[in-house]
């Protein structure tokens, strides 16, 4: 990471941001998410906090079931209905929560997502162009002509040249990592100011994955776009986010400039998921796994530690009480050992 | 590309009425029953008579001979002689085939004006309308033909006197008139059929990740229902609809008879109670036809429908 990038992201660390120098584009404060499963609510999300600077990646990171991709879609306001929520999510100053009509739509236009299998997420009889455009002449009444124009600018700067030929075609008829392509260069069209990008590159091969991400990162860039990348790839969300957040069991136990994550990680989860990794540098008699199974967010304990039964640092109190989210280092972690733990935890120095 | 699929699905057309046919025929040529014995009422005919007629009606061909002379023939419209009316069995069939076509194409719109717009009606609006529609289709689709024709014949000839039980009626309101009990009775188990797989396409293209896409790009509700959820719906919609009407075609009969309609069903089951083998041919063939051709509309619709059909494969 650039320095200027971890300075800017260092200022920010306050408690959700609200010691930050700026206003924060996107604020979320103690957000509780439960989801109808069987005719009961089964809690999703915990009170989760972060937020992030105009033009700043924040990275957030977990396991499948820790509420990663909830938390996007609470925030674009796409959770199924019967979902039931609390705590606020302010977007530019806005409060997302309360926003109808209209309003939630024109949010949904400054906010744009980018989904996980671009496969599942196109209309499989509707073109490319259609795709592409609809958005734009729908909402901002952009003439057809004009629309693909900027269209086919916008596949020439992900990468995709015959522009023209693709907006006559069908979603089938591309590939995955071209597909995703067409997602992104979509979602940048109608100039959001905020990117949403849920696992972006799961889906695809590794070749592409490399790929599709170095276009993400690079226009992000280009534009000042601010971005909650979600991903289960720890060292991938270090690479190209200035800050990251690390769920478990639907709480944040730690955000943490990317660059200080991987080394000098303030909580033991992350120190744990960063020995999970496995290495290319070094054989080891059997990977590295965290011991026990990862908790869901409705089993989470509400006074204790999500991550105490798989705790190497566990002691007693751990399960007797909730951890707050405190600072720390510039950081935030929810452990109350962190203070007598910093600096011990880094990952596997050889 | 789209030339060459249709002349494909022609040719399959093609091969599928040659094959038809020869099953037809041969249904017949096996069933058992003489057809002079009906034609001569039972008496025993002087073996001179008997000759004369089996040379008319080429009895004693052989089979393939019997069958070519058959397929020529109804190439050139011509379906051979009744034996028992002593008529062109085209001239026949064509007098009919109206009353049948009015009622197939009645109770086609039925199922496609009331079926999809109840499912779409119960697919968009969760609720009392969502529920009832729900109840009320799980009863109809249980409801064969027949009994429904009796029941409305029932309600509405003989205790409210709206609708007549019997016969075609003139003119074209007449024809309504007379049509409506027949068609209503035809179409009430499609109807609700279709009503409920609209339901459900709806509900299910709701919930399909692109909608999804579509709403988090600001896109107004209205237009992700027409635009989306309904634009793909419409492919299994289609699919089911052609199903159920092309399946009308066979029902028919029993509703025919039911309510003494003068059409091609009726006329069918009456000719094959009296071994009258040529009309029996004759009107099989039309019904298959007709069977085959909306299959074929419903295969020319889909694809146009959804691009994902391989405009150029062979049908698997």
């Amino acid at each position: 990471m650039s320095t200027a990038s971890a300075a800017n992201a260092s200022t920010s660390a306050g408690p959700a941001g609200r010691h930050a120098s700026g206003r924060a584009l996107l604020e979320v404060r103690d957000l509780v998410v439960e989801l109808p499963v069987e005719g009961s609510l089964r809690p999703v999300l915990h009170g989760l906090s972060l937020s992030i600077q105009p033009g700043e990646a924040l990275g957030l990171v977990g396991e499948s079931g820790s509420g990663k991709s909830m938390t996007a879609r609470a925030i674009d306001r796409l959770l199924p209905p019967g979902a039931r929520v609390r705590g606020t999510i302010r977007f530019d100053g806005r409060d997302v929560m309360g926003m109808e009509g209209p309003e939630l739509r024109r949010f949904r236009t400054e906010v744009a997502m980018i989904f996980q299998d671009p496969r599942a997420h196109t209309n499989p009889v509707r073109r490319i162009g259609d795709f592409m455009t609809e958005a734009l002449r729908t909402n901002e009444g952009v003439p057809l002509r004009e629309a693909e124009h900027r269209a086919i600018q916008l596949l020439e700067s992900v990468g995709i040249e015959d522009g023209p030929r693709r907006l006559r075609q069908y979603p089938h008829e591309l590939s995955g990592g071209l597909l995703q392509r067409v997602m992104i260069a979509t979602a940048l069209l109608t100039r959001p100011r905020l990117l949403l990008a849920d696992e972006p590159t799961t889906a695809l091969d590794v070749t592409t994955q490399a790929e599709v991400m170095a276009i993400l990162d690079e226009l992000r860039r280009e534009m000042g776009l601010a971005m909650l990348f979600i991903t289960h790839d720890l060292e991938l969300a270090a690479a190209v986010c200035d800050r990251t957040a690390v769920m478990y069991a639907g709480r944040v136990m730690e955000v943490r400039v990317s660059s200080l994550l991987h080394d000098d990680p303030l909580h033991p989860y992350t120190a744990a998921l960063a020995a999970a990794r496995p290495r290319i540098d070094a054989t080891l008699p059997r990977l590295a796994a965290i011991p026990g199974r990862p908790l869901s967010a409705f089993e989470a304990p509400a006074d204790a530690c999500a991550f105490a039964s798989r705790c190497p640092y566990v002691q007693e109190e751990c399960g007797r009480r909730q951890p707050e989210l405190v600072e720390l280092d510039g950081g935030l972690t929810r452990c109350r050992r962190a203070v007598e733990l910093r600096g011990t935890l880094g990952a596997r120095r050889a | 590309m789209r030339l060459r699929f249709l002349l494909r699905r022609l040719a399959m057309l093609a091969g599928t009425l040659l094959v038809s046919s020869f099953v037809i025929f041969s249904a017949l040529f096996l069933a058992p029953g003489n057809p002079i014995a009906v034609l001569s009422g039972g008496r025993s005919l002087p073996p001179d008579a008997v000759r004369i007629l089996e040379a008319r009606y080429h009895l004693n061909d052989p089979f393939l001979a019997q069958y070519w002379l058959w397929l020529k023939g109804a190439l050139h419209g011509d379906l051979g002689i009744s034996i028992a009316l002593r008529e062109d069995v085209s001239t026949l069939i064509a007098s009919r085939i109206g009353t049948t076509a009015a009622l197939v194409l009645y109770a086609s719109l039925l199922i496609l004006l009331i079926g999809i717009g109840l499912g779409l009606a119960a697919g968009l609006r969760p609720g009392l309308l969502d529920t009832s529609v729900l109840a009320v289709t799980a009863i109809s689709a249980a409801i064969p033909s027949f009994v429904a024709a009796i029941v409305l014949i029932l309600v509405f000839s003989v205790k409210v006197r709206w609708f007549p039980s019997l016969g075609n009626g003139q003119g074209v309101f007449g024809t309504i008139h007379h049509l409506t009990l027949p068609a209503v009775a035809l179409a009430i188990s499609s109807l609700a059929i279709v009503a409920r797989v609209t339901r459900a396409s709806v509900r299910e293209e709701f919930r399909r990740e692109h909608v999804q896409t579509a709403v988090s790009r600001g896109i107004p509700h209205r237009q992700v229902v027409m635009r989306h959820v309904l634009r793909n719906a419409a492919i299994p919609i289609t699919t089911v609809s052609g199903i159920t009407i092309a399946s009308l075609i066979a029902v028919s009969a029993v509703v025919e008879r039911a309510f003494s309609l003068n059409g091609l069903g009726a006329y069918l089951v009456a000719a094959a109670t009296s071994k009258d083998f040529a009309v029996v041919q004759g009107i099989s063939l039309v019904l298959v036809t007709a069977f085959v051709l909306v299959n074929v509309v419903v295969d020319v619709l889909y694809a146009v429908l959804d691009p994902r059909v391989d405009l150029g494969a062979r049908a698997r």
